[in-house]
């Protein structure tokens, strides 16, 4: 069993709460910008409204639990290791946008990853992330005729 | 008999030597990328997709029959040696499995385990191909009213009957709606929640939500918590084989873990987990060796482990028959076929029986593969779940961006693949279920059209969804699996203040 302080008010439980509140209200602003079209039945317009209501009345029990301390406990977590990981997501994204390739963009990724998990040894790292960008992009690029990003390196392959 | 016939020819098909290698392929990657800690059998499916996407679809879905047995016994693997269980079926094997496994009876607990997951493989497939044709039958008689009722039952009983908490689970499951609304509308062309990106009019992909929420999310989960628990990895020491004694105490738990698996797998209520502890509990009952449960009986690795199998055969039912996926893993095998503008149903039984007939034939042969395999192979595993853990999860998401940027080549969808797996992380912190995410996303949309083809059916009365009597009673059974979690958490509370 989890153990729950009772009575304490639980902040991330109402933020949640809010982000919900939030959802449903982004769809329902954007359901009103639909045409209701002429057709017998329910329009485009009915999934989005149903959607928006339930997140609404689901916030209100999300923040409920947080209110009465039903959220279960966490343990305490390291920022650092997640900062690394979706840090290394997004160069691999900017080096896509920016034409630098899959290759290298795998092997930054894998680097960052393998960073997060505790390893030291960069270089290292970023050779086996090289090699393993390019046995992907041979074998997927190749051998099933997948389209992967192109870079400089990809062109000479 | 016509089942018979249609299983024979479903035979023939999947005997022709090419689809052999398919098969041998699925159970070799699917066991493979299923043993690494951490990855469960949908994630497997997932990942394993985009291998796929070039393949013609005969040949790629007996190799996902492969993929989905193999990893289902991949996953029982790590749960014996490493006590980390990808999924929460797995959480009865890796109770006793583990102590097995730290007593030195590693290998009869893997063999059990395999032995077990055949017997109870074969006969619920048996089952399978039995149900299937006769719940197809009484498919063809339901209209558009009756498939939306039966959504609404799946939605309501994979997303808070059997969770831990239904206001959790309906909060996933809501989530998981609200992106099934992204993208164009298939009856009117106008966009929904696409905020003016041009790469979110197709809609939100399945396989981007699942790899970002299982691989990214798992990702970035152990990463942050990796200070408070390493994994250890037990070796496989003494004999592989099963004394005598432990086949005379296994065969039973077998057999008892398929009775229960099945059934609870084939109807639409979610998941392998209650099967597998309803047969850990059953077993820890009956056993005539009640002090060895929780220091590693052999009865509580053979149960759960037939249970877990017998139930992943089941979903298959109401996925193939009804297009109904029930479980994560199922909702990925419905986007396999999905890529290739297949929609399992009456209709691609009627279709194209060679493949369901192939596939179903196949699951079959992927069985009797994995049990001659995987016992040699056992070294093979271990080896793999030795890889360290920094270049393991490298590798993990390596692959996954690569399967997201070789669906859609789009930075969009990159970038969608990070915010889910942001989101997989919170909602393992918080813990919120993730399957209801995907079921909804997957089956959201198609509600929504039977929805609407009812209603225009019946020129906008909404009564259309009680006349019908077989629709009025999956509505009636929605609701009451919808009130009663809620009803009986009211109860318990009485109970919680007496003591």
């Amino acid at each position: 069993m989890t153990t729950r302080t009772p009575k304490r008010v639980d902040v991330a439980g109402l933020v949640i709460a809010a982000g919900l509140l939030i959802l449903a209200g982004l769809i329902w602003r954007d359901m009103t910008s639909l045409q209701l079209s002429s057709v017998y039945g329910v329009g485009p317009k009915a999934m989005p409204i149903v959607v928006a209501i339930g997140l609404a009345i689901l916030a209100i029990g999300n923040a409920f639990m947080a209110v009465r301390g039903g959220l279960p406990s966490r343990e305490s977590l390291r920022w650092m290791p997640i900062t690394l990981i979706i840090g290394g997501l997004a160069g691999l994204i900017a080096l896509i946008q920016f034409g630098g390739g899959f290759i290298p963009a795998t092997a930054v990724l894998f680097v960052a990853t393998s960073a997060a998990f505790g390893r030291r040894a960069f270089l290292v790292d970023l050779i086996i992330g090289l090699v393993a960008g390019l046995v992907i992009y041979l074998l997927f690029s190749k051998l099933l005729t997948l389209s992967l990003p192109m870079g400089p390196l990809e062109r000479l392959i | 008999m016509d089942a018979f016939f249609a299983l024979a020819h479903g035979l023939t098909v999947a005997i022709q030597p090419m689809n052999l290698l398919f098969a041998l392929i699925g159970v070799l990657l699917g066991t493979a990328v299923g043993v690494l800690p951490g990855i469960g059998p949908a994630l497997t499916v997932a990942l394993l997709l985009p291998i796929t996407f070039k393949l013609d679809p005969g040949g790629s879905i007996i190799m996902f029959a492969g993929i989905y047995y193999g990893g289902m016994y991949g996953g029982s693997t790590t749960a014996i040696l490493i006590n980390t269980p990808g999924e929460s079926a797995s959480m009865a094997t890796a109770l006793e499995g583990n102590k097995m496994a730290k007593a030195g009876r590693g290998g009869p607990a893997l063999a059990t385990s395999a032995i077990g997951s055949f017997v109870a493989g074969t006969i619920a497939t048996l089952g399978l191909a039995f149900l299937a044709p006769t719940l197809v039958e009484l498919a063809v008689k339901f209209g558009p009213e009756d498939y939306f009722a039966l959504m609404c039952v799946a939605f309501v009983t994979v997303s808070a009957t059997f969770g831990d908490s239904p206001v959790r689970g309906l909060t996933s499951l809501f989530i998981g709606l609200a992106l099934g609304l992204v993208g164009i509308d298939k009856l009117t062309g106008q966009s929904r929640m696409t905020f003016g990106v041009p790469e979110l009019l197709d809609g939100v992909e399945v396989t981007t939500l699942a790899v970002g929420l299982f691989a990214v999310g798992e990702a970035l989960y152990v990463a942050s918590r990796r200070h408070i628990q390493e994994e250890v990895l037990e070796p496989v020491r003494g004999s592989l084989w099963m004394t005598k004694e432990d086949w005379k105490r296994s065969w039973k738990p077998w057999i008892r873990g398929t009775l229960f698996g099945f059934p609870i797998g084939a109807l639409p209520a979610g998941g392998a987990e209650i099967p597998t502890f309803l047969s850990y509990s059953t077993e820890k009952r009956l056993t005539k060796y009640p002090e060895e449960f929780g220091h590693g009986a052999i009865e509580g690795v053979a149960g759960p482990e037939a249970a877990n199998n017998a139930s992943a055969a089941g979903t298959l039912v109401p996925l193939l028959a009804l297009g109904l996926p029930t479980s994560a893993t199922a909702a990925m095998m419905l986007a396999g076929f999905q890529q290739y503008g297949l929609n399992p149903g009456p209709l691609l039984f009627a279709e194209r029986p060679e493949l369901v007939w192939g596939l179903i034939a196949s699951l079959f042969i992927a069985n009797a593969m994995l049990l001659v395999l995987n016992l040699p192979l056992v070294g093979l595993w271990v080896r793999l779940l030795a890889i360290p853990q920094p270049w393991l999860y490298a590798g993990i998401l390596v692959f996954a961006t690569m399967g997201t940027i070789a669906a859609k080549p789009s930075v969009v969808e990159l970038t969608m693949l990070g915010v889910f797996g942001v989101m997989g992380f919170l909602m393992r912190r918080f813990d919120y279920p993730i399957a209801p995410v995907v079921v909804g996303l997957i089956l959201g949309p198609i509600a929504e059209s039977q929805l609407r083809r009812a209603l225009s059916i019946s020129l906008g009365d909404p009564l259309v969804l009680v006349q019908s009597p077989i629709s009025a009673t999956l509505l009636a059974i929605a609701l009451i699996a919808l009130v009663l979690p809620f009803a009986l958490k009211g109860m318990s509370r009485f109970k919680a203040e007496e003591d």
